[in-house]
């Protein structure tokens, strides 16, 4: 770990104004992700700059209904959060399967959404890695790419996006607000994480010095009947090698509209808006649900050691639509 | 007698340990340490061109930096039969050679006034490297592999009978091949030194399953006498193996020291450890059962395939097991070796028959399915009697017990023997069982028993507690032996200053040390009473020694218990200041034929009077072992629900049946079978070290990308014993614990899954991606 400066901060202004005057100055919020990454030679801040004082704590209703969530909101205090158990299920079961119950009480809002892939050789400073040092080579194309992702990759990264609650939010279709130089601005989930393309090391749309202060979960009052499957290597504390969040609105046994993200696949958050299309005026069926979980992989692109991931990815998604749908 | 053996006492060192009393190797804290941090290689093989120390050396508080360049020069340690001079890596002295052998090798350490400081510095090391092209999967090079010697003494290559005419007799065959991985022990402690000289006097802290093994090994290595160096080391945090042998970095930490002049602590990192303190080597296991239609064997064969370093020829033993577990007519048990570029295997849990059951009991079951003859029953078909490979008696076997009391426990009754017959909601239900087995082992150990003037007792062997509770269940032979209260005693062990103890390895503590421990107390005892009978104002005197009994902190009459005084009472009136006995033991139960494990002969044993006054170990010393052979076995059973959608498999239920003759103490027994049983669970579903295919770099090396089970993964483990002593092993009749939980897990979990699926994975980890592909 290389010696760097630390301050705390107290009000989002100067939390923006450390960032903007000190380029190499990353924010720190719970720590569980940076603190690995610097303690291994990954991440090299020259400033810490802790936030965990600022007022974005809270999760509240907005006038127009929209569930306003603090960016410091601990992930397990959002996971037991009864407006979100019981109108977006899907979100705190994601939660609850990410980590582990130490971690959940530490990691943030904010934190998950910038949390960083755990591709193997990212991790390790001893390989090429593009998203670490961009044109130094991706080790995981030709190397033990098990856990790395089957949609979304490029020629410069396949590296998998790690996060469970970022597969449900882009299931809500939330938007991610933030605080900049220049002001304020909202993302919509699906912009905020970008592919990897010929930048693997640029992950998001945040600008410099730009803050996360809340994710907003749009009304969708369908979402109360929503789920998180994922599936892994262990029971407990273990990334997914697939996952699946889906919410449907089904009348009469139609399927009027669907909401379906896929987890441990993508180079960001996959949301499959064709598969959604597919299923909208359906019957709710095992048959149509394969259908759709067809659909959502028909662009997988598998390597040597996750060519699984296509039909297991498939499998969770049914299993997911399958749960919501009644019919497990 | 207090009885006291055999109760489930909790840990002596339980409060210790919780409230962080218990002080491991790292803790020690010294007056003006420095700390060290390892530099470690990125090729596989090659040589290091250059070293640019520069800024490192520059970085502020950094007071040397060693590399092969300037290094303290080595000895090579002399072979040693008895293993005590060993580094884990024979051929591969620390810092002495630009040579690189595999990804992960030492090739520089720092030494600064922090931790943090060193860290940074070996950061800032530029090394170039001349590479080389590195072997480092085994597939790559199974056309140089050859046949193994010996592993510890036992001949790797052995057969009985005629293997083809017993394969020609075969009315049914099952010949298939499994694969078990490269797996890491991963003890909870990392590995780690404090090495501080004092002149020429060198004292190590270090975390270690073998306190003299490491004085030896360090002595040789530096080239200064053992009596010079004294190693410490009170608590270990798990080793199951992998510190049992000395690797290079206690070497290094006194290197440092030495060169620095201070006191250096060296605490590898998780990451380091993957590469540089062993591991369980990859296994390419070829079983071959032939059996007539009735379901007796006709033949057993069991032909392993496994890898060691460049740097040492470490063999994973797979089929040593194979040769006793059942009675077959033939039997041919062989062992190959490939050499890579890997870090070098080491001794892990059960080394050979974890992996090896895995293979034979797999096996079994397979050809249970193809015999329709229920898996117990096969194993009962072929029960051996007596050790098949030397016609031995064995010591003591209750393996029968162990089949029912398992069978009736998981309910196997109501088990549907046809696969993937039983449903629980959407889950396919399956269950599976294994013979579990581990060698009886004891060897030599010596003991020191102090009664001191107040009663109280100070006891000590240099043996190692490495979390199975050697403190507690030795504390407990103590009291049984003198009648005096567990609360009353203090077992000292981990200081090579006390006398000698074995390693903490082949599950033998328990077993060969409890007896000199044992004998050294009755010796002691033995002292106070006759001090009191030959004292005239001793209730006690002028009666015999022998209608004598203690209990209590009292010594008195069996036939008149009103007759007699306390410990501290007799030591009181006499002018000593405390009565001591010290014993060794040489009884040993390894092979020495080079074939078994058979016990030593009457007049080879023989405890010794080491001018520490031991009367006791006479009947003890005076049993001919030499006709028996020992081993413990046991049941393992498991069921498991399959999601067969998602190829998920959860353990909901475990049963062990365990004989290892006489229990010591039903708690830390018990939690040394679940220990077990839980690592035989992260073996069969989730562990596994990858190695980069491309650089033969691990890429597995945290916690988070090598998984180990938990506490999710974990079901309600049902363990019992059968608890019959061992009447030959020793004097209470305990066999060892620590490593028959593990042995048969795997196969019994891997059973468990074919009976629920009809799906027979023959390489672990039984992982989701192997189940929806098959």
């Amino acid at each position: 770990m290389e010696a760097f400066a630390y301050r705390e901060v107290q009000a989002n202004r100067s939390a923006i104004e450390a960032l903007a005057t000190e380029p190499q100055a990353r924010f720190l919020a719970g720590g569980t992700n940076l603190v690995d990454l610097m303690k291994m030679g990954i991440e090299r801040p020259k400033t810490l700059v802790n936030i965990n004082s600022l007022p974005l704590q809270s999760i509240t209703v907005l006038p127009n209904g929209v569930l306003r969530i603090g960016a410091l909101v601990r992930n397990s205090d959002l996971a037991y959060d009864e407006r979100i158990r019981a109108s977006y299920p899907v979100l705190s079961e994601a939660l609850l399967s990410g980590a582990s119950p130490q971690l959940r009480n530490m990691a943030t809002v904010g934190g998950n959404l910038m949390q960083r892939t755990r591709c193997p050789y990212f991790y390790d400073v001893a390989f090429a890695c593009n998203k670490r040092n961009n044109g130094s080579g991706c080790s995981a194309l030709e190397g033990f790419n098990r856990g790395n992702a089957i949609l979304g990759g490029s020629d410069h990264c396949i590296s998998t996006h790690p996060s469970d609650m970022c597969v449900a939010l882009a299931a809500l279709d939330a938007i991610v607000q933030v605080e900049g130089p220049k002001g304020e601005r909202s993302i919509r989930i699906q912009d905020f994480h970008l592919l990897p393309e010929d930048h693997p090391q640029k992950e998001t749309d945040l600008g410099p010095a730009e803050l996360i202060t809340a994710v907003d979960l749009p009304n969708l009052p369908f979402a109360a009947k929503s789920h998180y499957v994922k599936v892994r290597d262990r029971a407990s504390y273990e990334f997914a090698l697939t996952s699946a969040a889906v919410a449907l609105d089904i009348m009469d046994g139609t399927v009027r509209a669907a909401r379906i993200a896929l987890g441990g696949v993508g180079t960001k958050p996959w949301r499959s808006t064709v598969a959604e299309q597919l299923l909208m005026g359906k019957p709710a069926s095992e048959a149509q649900y394969k259908t759709a979980a067809n659909v959502a992989l028909q662009d997988a692109q598998p390597r040597k050691y996750n060519s699984f991931k296509v039909e297991l990815a498939k499998r969770t998604l049914i299993r997911a639509l399958l749960t919501v749908g009644g019919m497990v | 007698m207090n009885e006291i053996i055999g109760k489930p006492i909790d840990r002596v060192d339980g409060r210790l340990k919780v409230t962080g009393g218990a002080r491991y190797a790292a803790e020690f804290q010294l007056p003006n340490m420095a700390y060290a941090y390892l530099v470690q290689s990125t090729i596989a093989k090659g040589r290091i061109r250059s070293m640019d120390v520069s800024k490192a050396v520059a970085v502020s508080g950094v007071l040397a930096v060693l590399t092969h360049e300037n290094a303290p020069r080595l000895k090579t340690p002399p072979e040693d039969k008895s293993f005590e001079s060993k580094l884990g890596e024979k051929d591969l002295l620390p810092l002495q050679r630009d040579q690189i052998y595999y990804d992960g090798q030492h090739i520089a350490v720092i030494v600064a006034d922090t931790f943090e400081r060193a860290r940074d510095a070996a950061s800032l090391i530029k090394v170039e490297y001349d590479p080389e092209n590195a072997v480092f999967q085994m597939e790559q090079a199974l056309s140089q592999a050859y046949e193994a010697k010996e592993s510890f003494g036992r001949k790797a290559q052995s057969r009985r009978g005629d293997p083809d005419a017993g394969f020609a007799a075969a009315s049914i065959k099952c010949e298939e091949t499994y694969i078990t991985p490269i797996e890491h022990h991963n003890a909870m402690e990392p590995h780690a030194t404090i090495a501080n000289w004092n002149g020429d006097e060198l004292t190590v802290y270090d975390s270690t399953q073998w306190v003299l093994g490491t004085r030896k090994s360090i002595a040789d290595l530096l080239g200064i006498s053992a009596e010079n160096v004294r190693v410490i080391s009170p608590f270990v945090g798990g080793g199951f193996g992998s510190k049992g042998f000395m690797w290079a970095h206690p070497v290094i930490a006194a290197m440092a020291a030495k060169t620095v002049g201070r006191p250096v602590k060296l605490v590898l990192t998780r990451q380091q450890m993957f590469s540089a303190t062993g591991h369980r080597p990859r296994t390419i296991q070829k079983i071959g059962l032939g059996a007539t239609r009735e379901g007796k064997f006709t033949v057993v064969s069991h032909r392993t395939t496994t890898q060691t370093s460049v740097v040492e020829e470490f063999l994973e033993p797979s089929g040593m097991s194979t040769r006793v577990l059942y009675d077959s007519p033939a039997m041919e048990v062989k062992h190959l070796l490939v050499r890579l570029n890997t870090g070098t295997p080491c001794p892990m849990r059960a080394p050979g028959e974890a992996s090896g059951t895995f293979a034979v009991e797999s096996a079994l079951d397979e050809l249970s399915y193809k015999l329709k003859i229920d898996p117990i029953q096969l194993r009962l078909l072929n029960y051996a009697d007596k050790n098949p490979q030397t016609n031995q008696p064995w010591s003591g076997k209750n393996l029968k017990q162990c089949y029912e009391r398992g069978a009736a426990a998981i309910n196997w009754a109501q088990r549907n023997p046809e696969p993937r017959s039983m449903r629980e909601g959407r889950f396919l239900a399956g269950y599976g069982m294994a013979t579990a087995t581990y060698p009886g082992n004891r060897s030599a150990a010596s003991a020191k028993v102090q009664v001191l003037r107040d009663g109280s007792v100070i006891a000590s062997s240099c043996t190692q507690d490495i979390g199975t509770g050697t403190y507690t269940i030795m504390t407990q032979i103590v009291s049984e032996a003198l009648g005096i209260p567990v609360a009353r005693i203090e077992f000292k062990l981990g200081d090579s200053k006390l006398p000698k103890g074995p390693v903490s390895g082949g599950s033998q503590t328990a077993a060969s040390v409890g007896p000199a421990v044992q004998a050294a107390a009755l010796s002691a005892r033995s002292k106070v009473v006759k001090l009191a009978i030959a004292d005239k104002d001793s209730p006690l005197h002028g009666r015999k020694e022998d209608e004598i009994v203690s209990k209590n902190d009292r010594l008195f009459l069996a036939d008149d218990t009103s007759k007699g005084e306390t410990y501290a009472t007799i030591l009181g009136r006499s002018q000593v200041p405390f009565i001591e006995a010290e014993c060794q033991t040489r009884v040993s139960t390894r092979e020495k034929s080079g074939d078994e494990n058979t016990g030593t002969k009457k007049n080879e044993a023989g405890a010794k009077e080491s001018g520490g006054g031991c009367f006791a170990a006479t009947s003890d010393e005076n049993v001919d072992r030499e006709q028996y052979s020992f081993h413990s076995f046991g049941a393992q059973f498991a069921k498991v629900q399959v999601d067969p959608l998602l190829g998920m498999v959860r353990v909901v239920k475990w049963v062990s049946v365990m004989d290892i003759g006489r229990v010591l103490n039903l708690k830390t027994a018990r939690n040394q079978v679940c220990g077990g049983v839980i690592m035989g669970l992260g073996m069969a579903l989730m562990e596994e070290t990858v190695l980069d295919p491309n650089r033969g770099r691990i890429v597995t090396r945290d916690l988070a990308n090598y998984h180990v089970p938990v506490h999710a993964d974990i079901p309600d483990i049902d363990v019992q014993f059968i608890d019959n002593p061992d009447p030959f092993i020793n004097p209470f009749g305990g066999r060892g614990v620590g490593e028959i939980g593990i042995t048969g897990a795997p196969a019994a979990i891997a059973n468990a899954v074919y009976h629920a699926t009809g799906i027979r994975i023959r390489e672990l980890p039984i992982t989701p991606d192997k189940l929806i592909s098959a």
